[in-house]
């Protein structure tokens, strides 16, 4: 993979974008894709510091079962 | 969910098993392994959950059927653990046998699939458990929320 420099300052700062994000939104379902863009932010920056692995299990557990987990939640209660 | 959910679940729904399978049984060469592509299986049974619906997906799946294929992969797994006593325990007792028998290059490459021992199928035995038991999670989570819902849904 081409060395990419301005990619190690980029993505933290999407991550962090999208975290404080998640905190802002009033909609939880808002939230949760937020939380979920995060995850995935953070399976990309885990891929950059050259970890494949955890970026993969990143990728399966925090950017999909947990975002499913949360609509299933939401969906099962009243929303306000 | 509305139809482009469910369309778009409907196209998208053979790659990630096949991406999930393919991450199982490369977990000895690649990046991935058991646990990786039994998140990725699972997360695919989480989308069929979510897009389609409780009612229509446990007409084909079955509690018991996740449970089954969970147990048997823990049994596949401590089975070929306990089969290497004879040396010590996990010791790779198929290294130079014709099934998985030849040891894998060192270096940067694509490898050999043929290759690793009881490693390939430990992996095996690792994304049936962990696919099946967070497929399970999804599925009791469903479960529940689909009776308090009354049916509906």
């Amino acid at each position: 993979m081409a060395e990419l420099p301005a990619l190690n300052v980029i993505v933290p700062l999407l991550i962090v974008v999208s975290a404080i994000l998640v905190a802002r939104y009033k909609d939880l379902i808002a939230a949760v894709i937020a939380l979920a863009a995060m995850s995935l932010l953070l399976s990309l920056q885990f891929y950059l510091l050259h970890a494949p692995d955890v970026a993969l299990a990143e990728a399966g557990i925090g950017a999909a079962i947990t975002t499913a987990i949360f609509v299933i939640a939401i969906h099962s209660t009243r929303r306000t | 969910m509305s139809k482009i959910v469910r369309t778009i679940a409907q196209a998208v729904m053979p790659f990630v098993f096949l991406f999930g399978i393919y991450l199982i049984i490369h977990g000895h060469l690649s990046p991935g392994g058991g646990f990786q592509g039994g998140a990725v299986v699972a997360s695919g049974i989480a989308l069929l959950f979510v897009s389609f619906g409780f009612k229509y997906v446990s007409t084909f799946l079955r509690e018991d059927t996740l449970s089954a294929i969970e147990s048997s992969g823990a049994l596949l797994f401590i089975g070929l653990a306990f089969a290497g006593i004879a040396t010590t325990f996990f010791a790779n007792f198929l290294l130079g046998s014709p099934v998985f028998g030849s040891i894998p290059v060192t270096g940067p490459g694509v490898g050999d699939i043929w290759s690793g021992g009881t490693i390939p199928l430990m992996n095996i035995g690792v994304g049936m458990k962990v696919s099946a038991g967070l497929s399970a999670i999804i599925f009791s989570m469903m479960l529940i929320a689909s009776k308090k819902r009354g049916g509906e849904q």
